[in-house]
């Protein structure tokens, strides 16, 4: 068991990885990144039974992870080197020609910690679902988790895949959203209103929780009485609460760095409000 | 010209339910989905004899195809059936992205491809799948002839590893292939040796090539006939071999003439061996209702006229 302060520190200090990630090749995605951190780092460093040193793409017998929102691509880089499937220092090549870690996720490159390829929204419900299925037929009994946008939700297959796993008892899988309200044209109440997406989780017969995702101590706490709920014939999803942009000021409150890298002095606005903490790649 | 028989005429898509209920036997990892067309598909015997293999995912194809390919994460082998329309076009993106660029072992089975769907008509009658599933880099491309070697293709395909789109119909046809006869992906298959012409085929236009032989026959042309069954990876070996004695060259398939299997060898020849082409094929239209016999004529893709385009391309030949 990690302490929350220890946690937070990883957190801070992959803030500073995607921030630097991105700005080294003037593109990528820091709003959503540093609004899912703390949640990413408290999977991978605390929720998650993983074996970073032997990856597999099976992952018998291993909680799986899915990122479905696969614009997220630099906070998932550094919590899977920070948690040592591969070096910090490769985190140097994102982006870049001949990388491994490709502008939105990829297997094709043979990233460890990464089984299929998202970017394309929408898709990784259903692929969460089909591993989880994968996984009561091999009798495994660890979980599926992923990850989802809000504006993702938008996408009409995600609601293929929640009405499937309702009806036919996939209680293995904890799937959370980011729910920041933030898109690229603007606000998601603006862009396509998400309305009631609490109520319309339950329509569909899923476990619903909410929590903050910006509290460490509240995603710890908040996942482990989730995971009490599985195996009880129900999908269990978590709306989380977070800000996109969250740990930079200027980043905050707006959805402009949804998609839009900072340059020189802007980084340097951003690193100042985060500490080094275990080190920079 | 070689004589080929047959006892029946079957469905290759129940060539296609045979297989895999086959292989739920001898073959504990593959599981088949299906988009609520169970009986369409031929899988009912699968469903009844291995139901927890079996997820029945409703009408929703796009969950089908991701759910799917997460299933190969923990190693199962998952076979999707619903019809070549809502197998290709309709969950192109979920191909591309969860399918054949993380190159996952899904095998995308696809019945009622073409015009021989029928009365249906044009929305369910697909002749571009081929097309969009050649396109996409990793994905092997397989357009059966019969039953049996639907049959041979299910169970050949459960053993490559690789993304597979598999393509049989719905019509009854001639089921001439021997049952033994052995499925290697990516290997044409002679049918009838010849000198004059080379008739490359591809599904139900198979037997079509077949009768067209013996019209040409019957004219004093020898024609080479060759089923191509996996239009991706192509036979080029093949395709080479027999051009290089007949010097020109009939394509025949169900499905449009841009992006088919005629493209392909078209392709392949004009940049190796400069060849006359002529294509069996629809020429950017769509379907339309109809018994499959009354489109397959109005559509222009019967053996008369595969014999007419033979006779063409060895006219150009001597030019």
């Amino acid at each position: 068991m990690h302490e929350i302060l220890e946690l937070q520190k990883i957190a801070t200090q992959s803030r500073r990885d995607l921030l630097r990630m991105i700005h080294a090749v003037n593109s990528g995605h820091p709003g959503g990144s540093l609004g899912c951190a703390d949640f990413m780092v408290a999977l991978y460093f605390e929720i998650l039974h993983h074996n970073p040193k032997a990856f597999n793409m099976d992952g018998k017998g291993e909680d799986l992870f899915f990122l479905s929102n696969g614009h997220l691509s630099a906070i998932w880089y550094s919590v899977l080197a920070r948690s040592g499937y591969f070096e910090v220092s490769e985190l140097a090549t994102f982006r870049k020609l001949n990388t491994r870690l490709q502008g939105h996720p990829t297997n094709e490159e043979g990233l460890p910690g990464i089984r299929i390829a998202s970017g394309s929204l929408g898709q990784g419900l259903s692929v969460a679902i089909g591993a989880a299925l994968a996984k009561k037929l091999n009798n495994d009994d660890s979980l599926v988790y992923c990850l989802h946008g809000d504006g993702e939700l938008q996408e009409g297959q995600i609601w293929e895949a929640a009405m499937f796993a309702a009806a036919k008892n996939v209680d293995n899988i904890i799937a959370t959203v980011d729910y920041n309200g933030k898109q690229i044209d603007g606000p998601t109440d603006v862009v396509l209103s998400l309305g009631d997406l609490k109520g319309k989780w339950l329509a569909f017969g899923w476990d619903v929780f909410e929590m903050n995702g910006n509290d460490m101590n509240e995603i710890i706490e908040t996942v482990k009485i989730a995971k009490q709920h599985t195996g009880k014939q129900k999908p269990i999803v978590i709306i989380m609460k977070t800000e996109m942009g969250c740990g930079v000021d200027f980043m905050m409150g707006t959805h402009k760095w949804h998609g839009s890298a900072p340059n020189d002095e802007q980084l340097a606005n951003a690193l100042s409000q985060l500490e080094e903490t275990i080190g920079d790649y | 010209m070689k004589k080929f028989t047959y006892s029946e005429k079957k469905d290759t898509r129940s060539g296609f339910g045979a297989g895999l209920h086959e292989l739920g036997k001898s073959n504990p990892n593959v599981v088949a989905l299906c988009a609520d067309l169970i009986g369409s598909l031929k899988m009912d015997a699968f469903v009844k004899d291995f139901p927890e293999r079996f997820v029945q995912v409703g009408i929703a194809e796009a969950n089908m195809i991701s759910m799917a390919a997460g299933l190969t994460i923990g190693g199962k082998i998952p076979f999707t059936g619903t019809f070549a329309n809502f197998s290709t076009g309709r969950v192109y993106d979920q191909i591309r992205q969860s399918v054949a660029y993380s190159r996952k072992n899904v095998k995308i089975c696809a019945s009622h491809a073409g015009l021989t769907l029928g009365e249906d008509g044009a929305t369910h009658q697909i002749l571009e799948d081929i097309g969009l599933m050649k396109m996409l880099p990793n994905m092997t491309v397989i357009n059966t002839c019969d039953y049996n070697q639907t049959k041979a293709a299910t169970l050949a395909i459960a053993e490559h590893v690789g993304p597979v789109y598999l393509r049989f119909g719905r019509p009854v046809v001639p089921n001439f292939t021997p049952a033994d006869q052995k499925f290697e992906i990516g290997k044409a298959v002679l049918l009838n040796e010849g000198k004059d012409v080379t008739i490359f085929a591809t599904g139900h236009l198979v037997w079509k090539a077949i009768e067209a032989g013996e019209i040409l026959e019957s004219k004093g042309i020898n024609a080479e006939i060759i089923n191509i069954h996996t239009i991706k990876p192509l036979d080029v070996e093949a395709v080479l071999n027999s051009v290089k004695k007949t010097r020109c060259v009939v394509t025949a398939e169900e499905h449009q003439m841009n992006g088919g299997l005629g493209d392909s060898i078209a392709q392949y020849l004009s940049i190796n061996l400069p060849t006359p082409i002529e294509m069996v094929a629809v020429n950017d239209k769509f379907g339309e209702s109809g018994t499959p016999e009354e489109l397959m004529t109005k559509y222009g893709l019967e053996a008369k006229n595969i014999v007419e385009a033979a006779l063409k391309a060895i006219e150009r030949k001597k030019i």
